[in-house]
């Protein structure tokens, strides 16, 4: 029973994860850029819902809609604005832009918020539920519940939306999608709108369990990578696999063998698949 | 031979010598006002700012009080970004901008980096907090710490533990120890390990849990814990973390007799107790506090507390503040800011108006203030309180604690 609540907790913790790098998956798999600012905007999300929760006591749930529809535009205009000037640039340039807007994000919250940790204070954030023996803690199961909605969401309008499609045409093939009359432009655009989108809503899912400071956006940026090289860059199901895998292998191997070890095991975990499956589990070779 | 010297611009020369000579009575007299320049280093920015921007506030009220009390001089601010490294770079870049003096730096990997710097250019080093046991085993001369060693915080922990149970009357079997994986931790953990059995405490350490400083979730480490089913939850925690493992506690329903730190930052801290509120309650730490019996204890808490009042005055705040007053002392006594001098004066240090408990302010022949006994400090209706010693407490320790469900 107890190793059930380790895997139980690492999984419902992995389905944030998988929002988060679902949004660097997307991005990647559409427009081939590597957004190296994916960390740094998610914590500008955190800061977002802190924020609103703050001044108007809103839930960072309840917040998140708002949250995303702001990262969405953000996200579109980071794009529309400057990211498509370098999409024809060599891969280092675009790096180095993407690492210029993440600093630039760090640097900006650090002067607005402090180098403080901050976090929301709720009235069930202490709650947890048993069923059966299993300890489900209330603000996990309620964070992965929103990870899983902003996942199905995300699948439904690639699959059935008009503008979906014509996003997976353009992944498909550029110069066809442009032969056709669709508008590149935009639809890179829309396409980084939702990929920041991804990160706005697991910001807000992330902020009920973390706490918030302008550093640990390094970190997410590389834990969003792990993920998704383990699922396969530009794949969706890959991305939620790589998060409940590197969710469930942290748990467990931090409680059989070593917290202090859990990082490396991911780690190792990243090593083994790129030696066996270079593309990813769910990735096209 | 044009060069020579005639009779005149001999006794021109003479007269002009001897104005100099007379005049350098007096500059020797005004030197010591002149303020000397201490480098200040602390962990503000990175994952330690927290605590480091604590610690600044208390340098920060120093340029206040301290001149009141005739003490000249001047503090460069310098930010370790909580890095070794950068606490290496930043007082060499400390030490070029003319710092004769250096003071920090918080944490035990910054100190010793900060320290060797010290020692290469043969500027004194007053440590403030940073508790490696080596910083002052190396055979430095220009080092001084004003902070209890890891060895002594522990030996003088846990030594607490006995105090506690036999007040109380209520001993624990067994024990979880967690603790950060950082130099700090590392020590204290060597410290616990190597002290328990001398110290002749009931209980055994059943589990113990290391995890990363920067960690941002604490689940499975509680759940590790909660499954070894001991009596008793041992700590070695910084701040952002003690936040994290006991928020994990409550919603895991981990309950056990208490949760005690034998000497670490985190659970007495503002932070601390404003996020978790009524579960910060009793969380207990046995480490060095603000002495109630002395006089210059209460005037420095009034004065903290007239400047921020929102703030706690806790340790680190208070040997903040005594490490610059150390500089400041040995600065006014040597009447100089060269290196030998300032070295000298601190050897002979002997300060009685203190804040922490303790007696004088002395140093021993490695550089190290060996009064610094530990409080039981508590968290008692949103504040740290002394529990024991008897003589200095302000509240009766309580122990066990009340279970979650219990606190009002």
């Amino acid at each position: 029973m107890l190793y059930l609540n380790i895997i139980v907790a690492g999984l419902l913790t992995g389905a944030v994860y998988g929002l988060m790098a679902l949004g660097l998956s997307v991005i990647f798999g559409v427009i081939r850029v590597v957004n190296f600012a994916h960390g740094e905007m998610m914590v500008l999300a955190m800061y977002a819902a802190f924020m609103l929760n703050r001044k108007t006591g809103l839930d960072p749930l309840v917040a998140s809609p708002l949250v995303t529809a702001a990262l969405f535009l953000l996200g579109y205009a980071l794009q529309r604005g400057l990211i498509n000037r370098y999409i024809a640039r060599p891969d280092h340039e675009q790096f180095l832009l993407l690492l210029a807007v993440a600093t630039i994000i760090t640097a900006s919250l650090l002067m607005g918020f402090g180098p403080d940790a901050r976090n929301v204070q709720l009235d069930y954030a202490y709650d947890s539920y048993e069923i059966g023996g299993v300890l489900l803690d209330k603000v996990r199961v309620l964070a992965a519940l929103g990870a899983i909605g902003g996942v199905a969401a995300l699948w439904a309008f690639f699959r059935f939306a008009r503008t979906g499609k014509a996003i997976r045409a353009c992944a498909d093939n550029q110069v066809g999608a442009q032969v056709v009359g669709l508008d590149v432009k935009r639809l890179y655009a829309i396409t980084f709108g939702l990929g920041a989108a991804c990160v706005g809503a697991a910001g807000c899912l992330l902020l009920l369990l973390i706490d918030v400071q302008p550093y640990i956006a390094t970190d997410y940026t590389l834990l969003a990578f792990i993920i998704v090289i383990l699922g396969g860059l530009g794949s969706m199901p890959g991305a939620l696999l790589g998060g409940a895998l590197v969710g469930v292998t942290e748990a467990l191997s931090g409680f059989v063998v070593d917290p202090s070890l859990k990082s490396a095991f991911s780690f190792a975990l990243l090593i083994l698949v790129l030696l066996v499956r270079p593309q990813g589990l769910l990735g096209r070779a | 031979m044009k060069d020579r010297l005639n009779r005149r611009q001999f006794g021109l020369g003479a007269a002009a010598a001897g104005a100099v000579l007379a005049a350098a009575a007096p500059i020797r007299a005004v030197r010591a006002a002149t303020p000397i320049k201490i480098g200040s280093l602390l962990p503000r920015s990175g994952f330690q700012a927290l605590i480091g921007q604590g610690c600044q506030r208390s340098i920060e009220l120093t340029k206040k009080m301290l001149p009141e009390m005739g003490y000249a001089f001047e503090v460069i601010d310098a930010d370790t970004e909580s890095k070794p490294d950068v606490a290496r770079t930043q007082a060499e870049k400390l030490i070029r901008e003319g710092a004769q003096i250096l003071v920090g730096a918080f944490d035990s990997g910054q100190t010793l980096a900060v320290a060797q710097v010290a020692e290469q250019n043969g500027v004194p080093h007053v440590i403030n907090i940073g508790s490696e046991p080596s910083i002052t085993e190396q055979g430095f001369k220009y080092v001084f710490r004003n902070f209890p060693t890891s060895i002594m915080l522990g030996t003088n922990g846990l030594s607490r533990f006995n105090d506690l149970f036999k007040a109380t009357g209520a001993t624990p079997k067994t024990a979880v120890l967690m603790h950060v994986n950082d130099t700090f931790g590392q020590s204290m953990l060597k410290g616990i390990n190597a002290l328990m059995p001398k110290i002749g405490l009931p209980f055994q350490i059943v589990e113990t849990i290391s995890y990363d400083p920067q960690a941002k979730d604490l689940s499975i480490e509680v759940a590790k814990a909660k499954a070894a089913k001991a009596d008793l939850h041992m700590v070695v925690t910084r701040l952002n973390d003690a936040i994290l493992m006991v928020r994990e506690m409550v919603k895991q329903k981990y309950e056990p007799m208490g949760i005690i730190s034998p000497g670490s930052p985190g659970m007495y801290q503002t932070q601390f107790l404003k996020v978790l509120g009524k579960y910060a309650e009793y969380a207990t730490t046995n480490i060095p506090w603000l002495d109630p019996r002395q006089q210059f204890a209460h005037t420095f808490e009034a004065a903290f507390k007239t400047a921020y009042p929102e703030e706690i005055c806790d340790l680190d705040a208070g040997f903040s503040f005594e490490g610059i007053l150390i500089c400041a002392d040995a600065y006014k006594r040597a009447g100089s800011a060269k290196p030998e001098a300032l070295v000298e004066a601190l050897k002979a240090t002997n300060i009685k108006d203190r804040i922490m408990i303790g007696g004088a302010i002395t140093f021993n022949e490695k550089g190290q203030n060996v009064n610094l006994p530990s409080g039981t400090v508590q968290n008692r209706n949103g504040k740290p309180t002394v529990v024991l010693p008897a003589e200095n407490a302000e509240l009766k320790p309580v122990f066990p604690v009340p279970g979650w469900s219990q606190r009002a």
